[in-house]
């Protein structure tokens, strides 16, 4: 099986629909504002969403009104995959073989508490989209570590040294089950994030959108440089765009247009948000050999 | 049909019979064998019904419960520790007001692990907002799954079908398998009010707040508290849709009359011995051996614990002199749960009866008759000598 | 708002929320600056045909449209500034909120 690529959305031809209603209340600024805004552009009007609790959760508004203008089951934190396995089992019994079911779960939801159900719904070849919104801690309880927070991070249970551990690669884990295509994306690249929803849309079995979503609130920068700081994370090669199909890994985007190109360094990216403020330079210097190693293997593959 | 089969067996009968459309399931002793038939079914194409094996009992649940909001049947099963498991799963079910059947085969709970039969796994979910009916025999278990369908379905709030591990699970016993035309005409098909739907979005279970809001059509839709008031209402409201239904079965397929108790030589009793499950029928022999010695006992099992049939308890009860509660759990640091609930029913009674509560069955510890004989004996000829603490059946140190 | 009448239908027994814009009120009250933009600067206004539209395409909140000057919804823009930010012209300047209101107390006079 060969990988394939879609033709590029651009901005003067992607859908002009809106299918989330202003007035929500997510934060300003909100990075997961912009590719959910974009990604159900991406998934369209026949689709039946599920969502655990996350800042999601509130965006998509309090009952008795939704800003969502999908169907929407909201299920308990730990059972995101499987509520979209049963909305999947209650398609194929009703004899439905167009809507898309598409769960959407934070980082959380997704690498620590959903790890387990969506481990269950990957091996058992659900055909659904999973897409993670990666805010690299837990924000809808106020900024508490998660599996995904990065070495060295402030958050409000790692509020002094920062997070000893490292970020856990949740694509990996999910990639590790053979499953048709995992991507990652990240909210700096919504037309990115588009094209690879559009394409996972086309293929049968559990498709993983893991998407790197920067928070101001969380962070500590502006909210006007949501988007700027997203790409930083891009272009000093800590937060890289790929996809994995039918096993097959390539670079894409933004991070493919980095091979053989010098990349910022990590350093500048730290220096913009105030979480990183406990980073020494020696750690600074550290992560940046890492990622030199990291970018070291992409180059003698690519 | 007369068959002769196991009781797990009748269960993914009453299963088949009632086309669900969704079962999703996780293996635990000793629910394996009604889950193993049910996939036989559905892999042999005898039932039309999406089989999905997942990774937990908290996924199971999860799976009826979006199987059940986009418009489906949907059945799960358990035991013990896996009914714990869902516990979260289980309010959630309740509170999105869910049709969906589970059987809860009977099962200790760990720690120390046992596999083998008490009610402290189902009785420790009776606040969950499900609907519980207990099982004596075979033949109640088919019965009372199909029931199960019809009042979930019709008062919107999931049922628990409820019996005892290996004395009804895996125990062989003749029932009738009913005619599916037959089952057609007592069931209809399922047909909820709402379900997912791209053409009508929705979005269901958000988050509430404290006090009520207008919707957007500027109507104030009722918030957190009229819903949770209205599951409980329809709850009570299930205590006469349970005896209507029953009247419908019966009119069909001839069982019925007793939807909330069964009693047995209880008509000039002076002594009831009451309690859930098969246990009763266990109880039975007991009677027939005191009433050789002119005592005036008789025994009721308890059909539908939740919602608690308070009126029909205060009937069956109030005029007897002791009612003596004999249960597989119990509240740990008070007293067995069932005993307080009949209490409590009779506490407005003109004629309060004593009331005993015997603790015994624990972990599958054997229930012998002559136990049950010297303790059921004991509280008909000396009521008075034995106080409101639970007494310990079978406890050997 | 009005009275609270006893539903007893199927909405009444679970939450059961319908799509509808101002969920969290009128958002626009959030903002402290307000983006406006120089159709002087901006490019589809000053090339007038579709073009850039990266306002359009950040806006989390989908309050800009994508015409022909791109008009910004402030009853629900929550002033975050990306739209300032991302713009390639530089077309939109974030102005003081007070001085807005300071026009319109004007105005009333």
């Amino acid at each position: 099986m060969t990988t394939t690529s879609a033709a590029k959305t651009t901005i003067l031809n992607l859908p002009e629909d809106e299918l989330v209603h202003p007035g929500n209340r997510a934060c300003a600024g909100c990075g997961l504002s912009i590719i959910y805004r974009i990604g159900l552009k991406a998934l369209g009007r026949d689709t039946i969403l599920v969502v655990p609790p996350s800042c999601l959760t509130v965006l998509q508004g309090l009952y008795p009104i939704a800003a969502t203008q999908l169907p929407c089951l909201n299920v308990t934190f730990a059972s995101t995959a499987a509520g979209a396995t049963g909305i999947l089992g209650a398609m194929r019994a009703k004899k439905n073989e167009t809507t898309t079911v598409a769960a959407w779960a934070g980082d959380g939801g997704t690498s620590d508490i959903g790890l387990q159900a969506l481990s269950g719904a990957c091996e058992r070849g659900e055909n659904f989209i999973f897409i993670c919104y990666d805010n690299e801690a837990y924000m809808n309880t106020g900024v508490q570590r998660s599996g995904t927070t990065p070495q060295g991070v402030i958050t409000t249970t790692t509020p002094f040294s920062g997070k000893a551990q490292r970020k856990k690669d949740v694509p990996s884990i999910i990639a590790a089950h053979g499953i048709p295509y995992v991507a990652t994306a990240s909210a700096a690249y919504p037309l990115d994030f588009f094209d690879k929803i559009t394409k996972a849309k086309t293929m049968k079995g559990p498709k993983y959108i893991h998407v790197h979503t920067p928070c101001p609130s969380g962070w500590g920068f502006h909210s006007r440089f949501t988007v700027k700081i997203g790409a930083l994370a891009v272009e000093t090669g800590l937060f890289d765009l790929y996809e994995i199909e039918n096993q097959k890994f390539r670079l894409t985007g933004a991070s493919e247009k980095l091979i053989g190109k010098k990349r910022k360094p990590v350093k500048e990216y730290f220096k913009t948000q105030s979480r990183f403020k406990a980073l020494t330079d020696d750690q600074m210097a550290d992560i940046q050999k890492e990622i030199d190693a990291k970018w070291e293997g992409y180059q003698q593959v690519a | 049909m007369h068959i002769i089969e196991s009781g797990n067996v009748a269960a993914a009968s009453g299963v088949k019979l009632a086309k669900v459309q969704v079962i999703a399931a996780y293996p635990i002793t000793p629910q394996t064998p009604l889950t193993e038939k049910l996939s036989e079914f559905v892999d042999s194409g005898e039932m039309d019904a999406q089989y999905i094996p997942v990774e937990s009992e908290h996924s199971a649940l999860a799976v009826c419960i979006a199987a059940s909001s986009a418009g489906t049947r949907a059945f799960t099963a358990t035991s013990a520790n896996g009914l714990l498991y869902m516990h979260e799963q289980l309010q959630w079910a309740a509170g999105a007001r869910l049709p969906i059947v589970m059987c809860v085969v009977n099962r200790g709970i760990g720690a120390p692990w046992t596999v083998w039969n008490d009610h402290q796994d189902s009785i420790s979910q009776r606040d969950t907002g499900w609907i519980q009916l207990y099982c004596c025999d075979h033949q109640q278990i088919i019965d009372t799954v199909l029931q199960a369908f019809y009042l979930a379905e019709t008062v919107s709030v999931p049922v628990m079908v409820c019996y005892d591990g290996y004395i009804l699970s895996h125990t062989y016993m003749p029932f009738d398998i009913p005619e599916q035309t037959d089952v057609d005409r007592f069931l209809p098909p399922f047909s909820p009010a709402y379900a997912l739907d791209p053409k009508q979005p929705a979005n269901l279970n958000t988050v509430t707040l404290p006090d009520v809001r207008p919707d957007v059509r500027g109507d104030v839709a009722p918030g957190y508290m009229e819903i949770r008031h209205n599951l409980h209402m329809d709850m009570r409201a299930a205590i006469t849709v349970a005896a209507d239904i029953d009247r419908k079965f019966e009119d069909i397929f001839g069982r019925g009359g007793n939807p909330f108790i069964e009693p047995y030589r209880c008509d000039d009793a002076d002594f009831v011995a009451i309690c859930l499950g098969s246990l009763s029928y266990h109880l039975r022999d007991v009677v027939d051996i005191l009433r050789e010695e002119g005592i005036p006992v008789g025994v009721m099992g308890l059909r539908l614990y939740r919602p608690f049939p308070n009126q029909a308890v205060r009937n069956a009860l109030s005029s007897r002199k002791a009612v003596i509660v004999f249960e597989k759990a119990l509240s740990y640091g008070n007293q067995g749960a069932l005993y307080g609930d009949i209490k409590s029913a009779l506490y407005t009674a003109d004629n309060r009866p004593i009331v005993h509560n015997y603790i015994l069955g624990l972990g599958g510890r054997e229930i012998k008759t002559h136990h049950l004989e010297k303790a059921l004996r004991e509280s008909c000829t000396a009521p008075d000598a034995i106080g409101d603490t639970p007494v310990w059946i079978g406890l050997k140190m | 708002m009005k009275p609270v009448t006893k539903k007893t239908t199927f909405a009444c027994r679970k939450s059961h929320s319908e799509p509808g814009p101002g969920d969290g009120g009128r958002t626009g009250s959030w903002r402290v600056k307000r983006p406006v933009i120089d159709p002087e600067k901006c490019i589809p206004a000053k090339r007038n045909k579709p073009a850039c539209f990266t306002c359009w395409l950040f806006c989390p909140d989908g309050v800009i449209s994508r015409t022909i000057p791109p008009a910004i919804d402030y009853e629900y823009c929550k002033g975050c500034e990306i739209c300032a930010e991302e713009c390639p012209a530089g077309a939109i300047t974030m102005v003081d909120e007070t001085l807005f209101i300071i026009e319109e107390k004007q105005e009333e006079k």
